[in-house]
């Protein structure tokens, strides 16, 4: 475009004009758009499904409880060997040669023995095995320690998750620590305690939320909603609410080759950081748009304006 | 809590054709959407008669 | 009344250059140019209007608490309003954009406009994404925990972590209204200083010739 018509186009408009009353058009869109909300709110109200507390996962699914406790204490659940920001366990995903969540270091560390077993059991009185159980526990190095929830995280594991079927063995202090935690759990003290580690004032829920991950009973309530990333759920609510149809495009890229496929190395197994870095691009794109070649001409060349300005056009004969 | 409060909460009913789904109040959000530009578009705009302004 | 001293004030310079760019007359105008007529032009209103009974419903119901709406008939009925209003406001901030995009809105040294409003768009997701994490639901605990993994993914979880309730709750009613608050503002001040944009072919007449 000349720099002329750039010149005119931000001057000030010395054509006809009309009376427009700005401030009585906002005060009649904000009593709309609240009535608008209100008939909805009175006709659907709003998603509100129960959250799942450790309770329900351990009286629901005790097996599952049990045996993810048993991978906390042996480090093999997803917390234990994520990596940064909450261990050293991996080095995380990655872009390329860039690691951004292991620069970035260890910035909420979780050690999921004892925050997610150890300490919640020593803030109740449990019953006999619990307690020699947990004594043998602290008075043990940490090799022995590993080596017992190892050997019964694996025959656990062989067992199917069933632990009436698993083999004697070499398993130390962990399946009455595991069962002391399912009882707990059960009881309903495990969430207070696991949220406040022993202190008094907590507003991070940082350990609850990784430790009721690691398991399946969570994970399969998302799925049975719809919510899993994999299957568009970014964009989903739960029950037939509205979800954040905005995140279409950031939940599009999960969908499609390579990022759909967790084996796929490196895009698809690094997918959450390269998708980021597209989504990040994407919007930068869109906030410089004017600047864009091509894009910027569109409104030129496909005449929606015409349709937009259809009265001036027609009054001046454009 | 919403005169269809129990209706809201049923199991969500999605459209799903290959790598593409969405659920049907996503849809109906989206096209609702295309359907307000499309009406802003082609609906006559009132009130603005030739020569009411200055000049 | 210029007596030289007040020329290097920053206040005098500050107050000659808002009365150059936005007199209140500009401000509050009685008229509007004659092709600011089309109901594309009621979109930024309409988002703006629905911003304001989003912060409304979200002021009310930041007095009663995070958990209030699931005991309260009256807190699940502000809880709706809030949840409604923020589906409208992106509606509308879309179709709004759509509309300014195709307008070419941008043209006539109007850029910053354009970028504002796509940084309140980029913002107001942020803005809405925390909201999800504070309703203390089933829905709040998922996204927590699959959202995670992508703020992880790139170390921006070392600063930003969802799981965190009471980190999340702060942003969402402090921090990032101000920002949505703030950007908006300028928008429109933006809008209202440089004036409507007009229709790109509004000067062909007078640069036909070159044309
Ligand atoms: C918080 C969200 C937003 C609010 C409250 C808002 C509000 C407004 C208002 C009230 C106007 C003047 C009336 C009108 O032309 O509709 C306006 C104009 C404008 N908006 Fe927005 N807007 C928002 C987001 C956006 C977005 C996402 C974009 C595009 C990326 C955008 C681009 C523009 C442009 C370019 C203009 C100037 C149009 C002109 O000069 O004619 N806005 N906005």
């Amino acid at each position: 475009m000349s720099d002329r018509r750039t010149e005119l186009e931000a001057a000030p408009w010395g054509g006809r004009t009309r009376r427009y009353d700005l401030i009585k058009e906002g005060v009649v869109a904000v009593v709309i758009i609240a009535i608008l909300a209100a008939v909805l709110s009175t006709l659907f109200g709003s998603p509100d499904d129960k959250q799942i507390t450790f309770k329900d996962w351990a009286v629901s699914a005790p097996a599952d409880f049990y045996a993810t406790s048993v991978q906390e204490l042996a480090g093999t659940s997803g917390t234990a060997g994520y990596g940064a920001p909450y261990n050293t366990a991996s080095d995380g995903v990655n872009l390329g040669p860039l690691h951004l969540a292991k620069i970035m270091g260890v910035t909420h560390p979780v050690d999921t023995v004892n925050d997610f077993v150890i300490t919640p059991l020593t803030t109740v009185s449990n019953a006999a095995p619990v307690a020699d159980a947990l004594k043998l526990w602290q008075a043990s190095d940490a090799k022995q320690q590993s080596t017992w929830a190892t050997n019964y995280d694996t025959a656990l594991t062989k067992a199917n998750q069933d632990a009436s079927k698993v083999p004697t063995g070499d398993y130390g202090p962990v399946p009455e620590l595991a069962a002391g935690l399912l009882t707990m759990a059960q009881a309903g003290s495990l969430d207070g305690a696991l949220l406040s580690q022993g202190n008094y004032f907590q507003s991070d829920n940082t350990k609850q939320t990784l430790f009721l991950g690691d398991g399946s009973y969570f994970n399969d309530q998302s799925t049975a909603s719809n919510l899993q990333g994999d299957t568009w759920g970014m964009m989903n609510e739960t029950g037939r609410y509205p979800g954040q149809a905005w995140l279409w495009l950031y939940s599009f890229w999960y969908q499609i080759p390579p990022f759909n496929n967790e084996d796929n190395h490196p895009f698809g197994a690094n997918a959450d950081a390269w998708i980021m870095v597209i989504m990040g691009g994407l919007s930068l794109g869109l906030i410089i748009m004017p600047l864009i070649p091509g894009v910027r001409s569109l409104p030129y060349k496909i005449k929606i304006h015409r349709l937009i300005w259809k009265n001036y056009y027609q009054e001046e004969n454009l | 809590m919403g005169i269809f409060h129990h209706f809201m909460n049923l199991k969500a009913v999605y459209i799903h054709i290959g790598w593409f789904q969405m659920s049907i109040t996503n849809l109906v959000v989206v096209l609702s959407m295309l359907l307000v530009f499309g009406l802003a578009l082609v609906l006559p705009f009132p009130g603005s008669k030739k020569g009411k302004g200055q000049k | 009344m210029s007596t030289g001293i007040e020329k290097e004030m920053w206040t005098t310079k500050l107050r000659k250059a808002w009365q150059k760019n936005l007199p209140v007359e500009k401000l509050l105008p009685d008229t509007q140019p004659a092709y600011v007529a089309s109901w594309i032009y009621m979109f930024g209103v309409a988002t703006l209007a629905s911003l304001g009974v989003i912060i409304a419903s979200g002021l009310w119901l930041s007095f009663e608490g995070a958990s209030w709406y699931h005991y309260s008939s009256v807190g699940h009925f502000v809880n709706s309003i809030h949840f409604w209003a923020v589906q409208f406001f992106f509606i509308f901030m879309v179709v709004h954009l759509w509309g300014k995009f195709w307008m070419a809105a941008w043209r006539g040294k109007r850029m910053m406009t354009w970028v504002t409003g796509a940084l309140a768009f980029v913002g107001s997701i942020a803005t809405a994404f925390t909201g999800y994490l504070i309703q203390t639901n089933f829905d709040s605990q998922w996204i927590s925990y699959e959202a995670k993994d992508g703020f992880n993914s790139v170390g921006i979880g070392s600063k930003f972590n969802v799981t965190n309730f009471g980190q999340m709750i702060l942003l969402h009613v402090a921090f990032l209204p101000v920002i949505i608050g703030v950007i908006t503002l300028i928008h429109v001040l933006l809008v209202r200083s440089k004036g409507v944009v007009p229709p790109i072919d509004a000067f062909n007449k007078e640069l036909g010739e070159r044309k």
